[in-house]
């Protein structure tokens, strides 16, 4: 007998947390623009509260819209659920602050979007959670870096923006020999492109800002849970294993085997800090989501084309990409990321920062904005603008160089915008 | 909030639903399924906990947080379970039941008809035959087995309201529990079910009352295949539910809780 096959990417981009709207025939998913929502009766609303019934109270608990996003990215991402935040670096937070209290550690590779960044070495040492940063390709730096109260592992799938490939299995196993659960930001690759619980991360999130909404217009984070890593056994967790005064008692772990992270996550963090995702904005990135394979397998065409034009341009130096030969997470690319490896990388213009500065004013077709993952080409220099924090050693440590340049590729043809970037590099090329 | 009691030599895990568990209270004893534990339960055992019942969720043996072997036999599991009542100081119980569980209950309540008040059998069919791709699978390919069984399991690709709440994926909760449970697990309790044989002769000596919740969209226990039990029990109450694939509990939990509020003591 053929097992039964399991509904593909593209069916549940499209159905996965939505049916028809059983009061109004609605196809679509309804904007459930309210705050709040009515009880049945006193016993509807105490059972609601106290967890006996699910359901929606509150609209910075849940909200029916919001929910079907978290059930959707849940689905691709082959997780039991999510929460939806207010923004990518809401979800980070999230995730850390449900993990780690003052006195706590974090593990978190070096090469990390600039405000992940800022999030770690500035903003939570302040709250009492420190983090070191070790170069993610060395897994003995990982391994020798935990520490008795780190709490979990942090790294980006495709490191931002050198792009490093995450070895998911290699940093998971490190983090589970030690009882820790490895998150992972996926914002690079979708679920479509790479699946982090796949290769043993226990913990995804998203800015689904990005690639996820596709269009630019909205702003959101997403955290996803395996439900596979088991908080009793590692014995660190006693957020999740004891009962919690601040929810009637509550011991997440035996309320549900695999679900304790994002019930407490739901139950504590994203009700007392409140950064939920508005259903407006949950209904946006639905939008954007039902056609997530079609857009990434453009983007990464477009992307291969142009990588290809700059990799024979004289006044490109090195281009950053791991489908490259040259790119030191070549093989390890191969293995995990066969769809292609993202739609963002960098190249190194000749002629350093005044060169780059040059090239990028000259671009008409790419947008010099702050983002990636846009419909609409993007373009960046990181040294002045995402990652002008860091000194010059801390920047080289990144990966990043003063003429580094970061490219987001959209949807556009490719052919004018390989126009727009010949123009721009024979400008910059000139004194 | 939870129970450890010692069975035959080995710990036996249940949830109390949240509460301390109070035997002088009616008991409600919650019976998974195969490849489950105590947490499929969660909203209706809470639930019941905080209304006037004395819940045990029990974790099967060698499922969860029970130890010891899997039991491969519904009449030594029956026995378990009433093992347990005695563990915990209760004389007479409610025996609520999944799938496989439902068979337990089915069966223990025949076996000890004396400490069993009444009698839920959910998502339940006799007899509970297992294709023979699948129970091999189950022996020979416990991740294709479970793929097959979650499939099976869920009746759509969307449920409302979520569980264990919104922004759960059903099906992915279901996935992620089956395969916490220990290799060897599935193959004994599929085995447990296919080789269940007295269902039809359990009914005769059934005395409690009996409520049978079926899933109209169920394609593992479909409601006709309830339909020998439900012959065999002319006094049962049977609650079919609309939309409902075999993961009643999860698919369809207010319309579980409200067939278990209107009958459970």
């Amino acid at each position: 007998m053929t097992p039964p096959r399991s509904p593909g990417f593209d069916t549940l981009s499209l159905h996965a947390g939505q049916q028809p709207d059983p009061t109004t025939g609605a196809r679509a998913t309804p904007i459930f623009q309210t705050a709040a929502y009515v009880f049945r009766d006193t016993d509807h609303a105490a059972a609601l509260f106290n967890m006996e019934r699910a359901g929606h109270v509150y609209s910075r608990i849940s909200n029916p819209t919001t929910a079907v996003l978290e059930e959707r990215i849940a689905a691709l991402d082959g997780g039991v659920g999510a929460i939806a935040t207010a923004s990518g670096q809401a979800a980070l937070h999230l995730a850390i602050a449900t993990l780690a209290g003052a006195g706590s550690h974090v593990l978190a590779s070096r090469a990390l979007y600039g405000g992940s960044h800022n999030l770690l070495d500035y903003t939570l040492r302040r709250f009492g959670i420190d983090t070191t940063f070790v170069d993610p390709r060395n897994l003995s730096a990982w391994r020798e870096a935990i520490r008795p109260n780190t709490r979990v592992l942090f790294a980006e799938t495709l490191g931002n923006p050198g792009l490093d490939v995450l070895d998911i299995a290699g940093v998971a196993e490190i983090a589970h020999a030690a009882g820790l659960p490895l998150l992972v930001d996926g914002t690079f690759t979708t679920p479509y492109l790479l699946r982090p619980f796949d290769f043993g991360a226990d913990l995804v999130c998203h800015s689904a800002t990005k690639f996820l909404g596709g269009h630019g217009v909205a702003i959101g984070g997403l955290l996803v849970d395996s439900g596979a890593f088991d908080w009793e056994r590692s014995g660190r967790f006693p957020e999740l294993t004891e009962p919690y005064a601040g929810f009637h008692g509550m011991d997440f772990q035996e309320e549900s085997t695999v679900a304790a992270f994002l019930l407490r996550a739901r139950r504590e963090g994203l009700r007392d800090f409140g950064a939920c995702m508005a259903p407006f904005t949950a209904f946006q990135l639905l939008q954007g989501i039902e056609t997530l394979s079609l857009r990434m397998d453009r983007h990464i065409a477009n992307t291969r084309a142009i990588v290809g034009f700059l990799c024979e341009h004289k006044a490109v130096a090195s281009v950053n990409y791991p489908e490259l030969p040259t790119h030191p997470d070549h093989q390890l690319a191969k293995t995990m990321l066969p769809k292609g490896c993202g739609a963002v990388f960098t190249f190194e213009i000749q002629g350093g920062r005044a060169a780059g500065r040059k090239f990028i004013e000259t671009l008409r077709l790419f947008s010099h904005l702050a983002n990636v993952g846009d419909a609409k080409s993007l373009v960046i220099h990181p040294a002045s603008t995402t990652h002008f924090r860091l000194d010059d050693a801390a920047l080289r440590a990144a990966g990043i160089g003063p003429g580094t340049i970061r490219l987001s590729i959209g949807l556009e043809d490719s052919a004018d915008l390989i126009d727009d970037l010949a123009l721009a590099l024979r400008a910059s090329q000139k004194p | 909030m939870a129970m450890q009691l010692d069975i035959h030599g080995h710990a036996a895990w249940a949830y109390t639903g949240g509460k301390a568990f109070n035997p002088t209270l009616p008991v409600v004893v919650f019976i998974h399924g195969a490849e489950h534990d105590h947490s499929v339960w969660a909203l209706q055992s809470r639930y019941l906990a905080h209304h006037g019942r004395a819940v045990l969720a029990v974790d099967l043996p060698g499922h969860g947080r029970s130890a010891g072997a899997p039991l491969a036999r519904i009449e030594a599991l029956a026995d378990w379970v009433v093992a347990v009542l005695d563990a915990a100081g209760v004389a007479t119980a409610t025996l609520v039941g999944h799938s496989m569980g439902s068979l337990i209950a089915l069966e223990c309540a025949a076996r000890h008809p004396q400490r069993i008040a009444k009698l839920a059998l959910v998502g339940t069919a006799f007899p509970m035959r297992v294709a023979d791709e699948l129970l091999n699978a189950t022996r020979d390919d416990e991740p294709t087995a479970q793929q097959m069984v979650n499939l099976w399991s869920h009746s759509a690709l969307a449920h409302y309201p979520g569980n264990p709440g919104p922004g759960f994926w059903v099906a992915g909760v279901n996935r992620r529990l089956m395969e916490r449970q220990r290799a060897g697990v599935m193959h004994a309790d599929f085995t447990a079910c296919n080789d269940y044989s007295n269902g039809l002769e359990a009914c005769r000596s059934i005395v409690a009352p009996v409520l049978l919740v079926l899933g109209k969209r169920d394609v593992m226990t479909p409601p006709r295949a309830a339909q020998d039990l439900i012959g065999a029990l002319p006094n049962a109450r049977v609650v079919q539910i609309e939309g409902a694939g075999h993961a009643i509990m999860a698919e369809k939990p207010d319309e579980l809780l409200e067939a278990l509020r209107a009958f459970v003591p």
